[in-house]
């Protein structure tokens, strides 16, 4: 049986009664990526906006629909409606990676790791924080690379390495699912091919949905792909064959750059 | 077609009048600078700064109680203005397009376009005439009331130029809005604020029309803030309107340690504010 982390029924997501996400069904298996791409204005960054809750902060913002996020808890499954509970516990389980490197400025690289806990006033003991620190680091590999500044500010690192470090921010709170709005797409060819080969890696402890806009880097590292046009999910499915066999002409069209 | 080098020399031309005006510009405040330093630093000694007046035709004697008054009446004004201030400086920069914001920023603008002498009779009515009497509390509200719209309009102009990403970054955590607020706007933004506070402070220095019948004046040292209290720009004008001249060689002595303290809080404010 596959098994799904975070299934979303119906969901319907607006902007000042403008639909931006339209009537989206989908499940995304746990401990894979999954990559969501389309056309710029397809509403992908809304949908993943609507899976822990950050869509609601804009002004007029509307949704409908259900998303439930599945959780194993010693091998018992238990489902949470996230639009039931309170925003902040769903924001902890299902972590956000934003488009531009966004390190706390007034943090250092220490601080900025842990921030989900100091800002959140969850104590951690010296030893704890610590080894979370270096542990979540390396997940990142970025240990290697500012094990002797910790105390540094984050903003003082390269572009590449802030989002590392904001990855790491968000690994740190060891959520079920990291969401990433575009990670890349402020970052050279170097740092992108850093930050995909670190995804991979990851998937083993935390699923993965990223946005993308780079037909390519779908192609490169995601498990499932899904493809949005217009706010409606016209096509999802295990990479290989949304590559290779597209059911709809609209996502041969994409994939083959005609729209975009 | 004209020349190449006329053209060069057009441009010469131009270069040099804007650098002439330019430096023009500064003339004034230099000659304040000059005429102030050259009256009254002959006047400033440890006597100055450590006494209290003596009655006229006394030799000797200083300006302390009007020191320890600006420091109190400063002291006052931030406490009432700051937290104050930067409170409504987030509303302002948070719900920025509600019409609440609109009509508070406009007033804030309008507050800060108020005579100060209007702000002196506004502080008189709300707290001279209740109380009976001067008071340096009355002195510090009218200050207050003018440094407020500079620590409302920098504090909201300086955490709208935060990222919305840092914003959303700790809402993503799951951060509490208000701990978002506390704990990473206003560090962010911290610099900004700091330099408001002493650019409001830089502004209120010097008033002297607030001054005149709140905190009224006092030719000794004064630490009850509910009774009248002296200030420099008060000694500097009760001192330079007067018949004495021994007084006048005082007001330029004063006048030479306000424009100094005010020039320190402008300096520290620019390094503060270009640090970052």
């Amino acid at each position: 049986m596959i098994d799904i982390v975070l299934r979303a029924e119906n969901l319907t997501a607006s902007y000042d009664d403008h639909i931006v996400v339209k009537n989206v069904n989908l499940s995304i298996v746990r401990n894979s990526i999954t990559a969501v791409m389309g056309p710029s204005g397809c509403g992908k960054t809304t949908l993943i906006r609507c899976f822990n809750r950050m869509h609601e902060l804009s002004p007029k913002a509307k949704v409908e629909g259900k998303v439930y996020l599945i959780e194993n808890l010693n091998g018992r499954r238990e489902e949470i409606d996230i639009y039931s509970v309170d925003p902040m516990i769903v924001r902890r389980k299902i972590g956000m990676v934003f488009q531009k490197p966004n390190p706390f400025p007034t943090m250092s690289i220490y601080e900025n790791v842990i921030a989900g806990y100091i800002l959140n006033g969850i104590k951690l003991k010296k030893s704890e924080a610590d080894e979370l620190v270096e542990e979540t680091l390396r997940k990142v590999s970025l240990w290697d690379e500012v094990k002797d500044r910790l105390k540094k500010k984050g903003t003082f690192l390269s572009g590449g390495q802030q989002q590392r470090l904001c990855i790491a921010r968000a690994l740190a709170m060891k959520p079920d699912i990291i969401l990433l709005d575009e990670p890349t797409s402020a970052l050279d060819p170097v740092a992108t091919a850093k930050i995909e080969e670190l995804l991979e890696q990851l998937k083993n402890t935390v699923t993965i949905v990223i946005v993308t806009h780079n037909v390519g880097q779908a192609g490169r590292i995601s498990d499932f792909v899904a493809f949005m046009y217009l706010g409606e999910l016209l096509e999802y499915g295990p990479t290989d064959t949304v590559f290779t066999r597209p059911l709809n002409e609209k996502t041969e069209e994409f994939l083959a750059g005609k729209i975009g | 077609m004209r020349s190449y080098a006329f053209r060069i020399a057009k441009s010469k031309i131009i270069s040099v009048i804007l650098t002439l005006v330019t430096l023009i510009s500064t003339i004034p405040f230099l000659l304040v600078l000059y005429f102030i330093v050259k009256n009254g630093i002959s006047v400033i000694n440890w006597e100055f700064i450590t006494h209290l007046p003596t009655p006229v035709g006394e030799p000797g004697g200083g300006i302390l109680n009007a020191l320890v008054g600006t420091v109190i009446l400063i002291f006052i004004a931030l406490i009432l203005s700051v937290p104050f201030g930067v409170l409504v400086g987030i509303f302002l920069a948070e719900k920025s397009g509600s019409k609440i914001s609109f009509f508070v920023r406009m007033m804030s603008e309008i507050l800060q376009g108020v005579p100060s002498i209007v702000v002196g009779i506004i502080a008189y009515l709300w707290v001279v005439k209740p109380m009976g009497h001067f008071s340096a509390l009355s002195g510090g509200v009218a200050l207050g009331i003018m440094m407020l719209p500079v620590i409302i309009k920098s504090t909201e102009e300086i955490l709208k130029l935060i990222p919305v990403e840092i914003k959303e970054a700790s809402l993503a955590l799951g951060v509490p809005y208000y701990k978002t607020i506390l704990r990473v706007m206003l560090p962010a933004g911290l610099s900004g604020i700091l330099s408001g506070i002493l650019a409001g402070t830089a502004r209120i220095a010097g008033e002297t029309a607030p001054l005149l019948f709140t905190a009224f004046g006092n030719p000794f040292l004064n630490f009850n803030i509910l009774k009248p209290i002296s200030a420099m720009p008060l000694l500097i004008f009760n001192y330079a309107i007067s018949p004495y001249e021994d007084w006048w060689a005082k007001a330029w002595g004063a006048s030479c340690i306000l424009v100094f303290f005010v020039l320190t809080l402008n300096v520290i404010t620019r390094l503060i504010s270009s640090r970052k």
